[in-house]
């Protein structure tokens, strides 16, 4: 049993609630502050907190890496597909517009922006757990007592 | 000077803190207290932007620089030193006098400014007020904020995930996602450094 | 005094600026130099933030009535709508957004540095710079010797 029992129970309370507001951070981004950039860096910042906690190798079985490194380009695509959509739509690159040309809600605005904001999310969470695993892994020469 | 707005007490109280973080940070040499009076300073700076109504940002700021950058400073300062050695006096008068001639310049060009909170300086009566009325007809949206970067300036958008996706792949490819890349070890006193590219394991 | 009063903020940023500048420019040790580096970079958004700020203005989200007030006035049912959406003032979105981008891209470079400083170290031993240099030179002189 590791000593620190009590970071274990909050930390697994807290976990889930962290990830539940990135994703409401997410979806309400139109609305108040919020976005995909700031989405993705808290949805990382809750896969970090596991790893600290319960150490990096169980994060991992819980993530994978090469989830990691496909979530980080599936992101991009996502974006730039997102502009070769509207591309095939018959618009410019990126002219959300397209998607319906008719709505006078700019709901084709709207479907663009919950596209493009994905595809941020995908990719910002995926660099940066795929940063922190990075710097994890690597072998300290550091133990706890030298603190 | 006889009706001061409180928002105003508040921006000269953040700033007070901000200057007496920076300050620590430049006199301190223990790495810890250094990464980690960088993460108040993201805060601080982040309260500040929420003064100046810039409520996205101060999110963006408390999450990345105060939260995410903090961490990897210290995943990056546990694998290399604790404390940063002392610098000899030559360097730092030397510093010293790069960086007060370029404040000075910098002090001189203030005049030029647009006063603090003016609503029709050149910065701020044009293009974003013209964002702001657009965004009512065009996009319908209530945050400005994401309807100017995911729509109006969606490719610039689309340059800063390519460089956040490029970021990732660069340390994966100089640390390796399980830590494995360039495992190799030069020997940089009297040895070869070259020659120990062959010693891989 | 008065300009200097208009311009607090300004003054402020700029010392903030040159504390930050002053740690890339003196420190040796490579954390040191990075964490300067987003010292910097820090005021440098503050810079941009405090100049979009407009006095009694609000966070540039629409409030929702302004937003239907909008989108109805192209419906004939101007009057009123166009009052109330006069009233509000809102701050100047467009330094946040390029500083929302800025932050995120900052982050990104940082990680990139930090990545150099383990690899570094890994590879002389130290990040401290003026020891990087002597190694490096005490390394050419061998490649001249032989």
């Amino acid at each position: 049993m590791s000593p620190h029992v009590i970071l274990r129970v909050v930390s697994k309370l807290l976990i889930p609630l962290i990830a539940l507001f990135a994703l409401y951070v997410q979806f309400h981004g139109d609305f108040g502050p919020g976005g995909g950039f700031q989405a993705g860096v808290i949805f990382a910042s809750a896969i970090i907190l596991y790893a600290l906690i319960f150490g990096l190798d169980e994060a991992k079985r819980a993530i994978p890496p090469s989830w990691v490194r496909i979530g980080m380009s599936t992101g991009v695509i996502i974006y730039g597909g997102t502009g070769v959509a509207t591309w095939l739509l018959g618009g410019e690159f990126l002219n959300y517009t397209f998607f319906a040309p008719d709505s006078t809600h700019a709901a084709g605005q709207h479907w663009g922006i919950f596209a493009v904001e994905l595809g941020v999310l995908c990719t910002v969470a995926s660099a940066m757990v795929a940063i922190f695993y990075a710097f994890g892994s690597r072998t300290t020469e550091l133990t706890d007592e030298d603190w | 000077m006889s009706n001061v707005p409180p928002t105003l007490i508040l921006d000269i109280g953040l700033m007070a803190m901000l200057v007496v973080v920076a300050f620590s940070v430049v006199r301190l040499r223990s790495l810890f207290a250094i990464v980690m009076l960088q993460g108040v300073y993201s805060l601080l700076s982040a309260a500040w932007f929420v003064s100046l109504d810039a409520v996205d940002v101060a999110f963006t700021e408390a999450a990345v620089g105060a939260g995410i950058s903090t961490v990897l400073m210290l995943g990056a300062m546990l694998l290399t030193e604790r404390e940063a050695k002392p610098v000899p006096l030559q360097k730092q008068l030397g510093s010293l006098f790069i960086v007060t001639v370029t404040g000075m310049a910098l002090f001189y060009a203030i005049g030029d400014m647009p006063a603090f909170g003016d609503a029709h300086s050149a910065a701020n009566a044009y293009l974003g007020t013209d964002y702001i009325a657009a965004t009512k007809t065009d996009i319908i949206l209530p945050n400005v904020v994401t309807a100017v970067l995911a729509s109006y300036r969606g490719f610039d958008t689309f340059g800063e995930t390519v460089v956040i996706f490029m970021a990732g792949l660069g340390i994966v490819l100089l640390l390796g996602l399980n830590g494995h890349a360039g495992k190799w070890r030069a020997q940089p006193k009297g040895q070869d450094v070259s020659n120990s590219r062959g010693d891989k394991s | 005094m008065n300009g200097l009063l208009e311009h607090f903020n300004y003054a402020v940023v700029i010392f903030l600026m040159m504390l930050g500048l002053y740690v890339v420019f003196a420190s040796n040790n490579m954390i040191k130099k990075l964490v300067g580096l987003s010292v910097f970079q820090t005021s440098v958004f503050l810079l941009y933030i405090s100049l979009g700020k407009v006095t009694g203005g609000q966070p540039p989200i629409i409030a929702e009535e302004d937003l239907h007030a909008a989108t109805d006035g192209g419906h004939d049912v101007v009057a009123e709508g166009a009052h109330q959406a006069a009233d509000i003032i809102y701050s100047n979105p467009l330094p946040h957004v390029l500083i929302l981008t800025a932050i995120v891209v900052g982050v990104a470079t940082l990680a990139i540095g930090l990545a150099l400083v383990v690899r570094i170290r890994e590879v002389y031993g130290t990040i401290e710079e003026d020891e990087i240099d002597a190694l490096d030179y005490e390394r050419n002189l061998e490649g001249a010797a032989k």
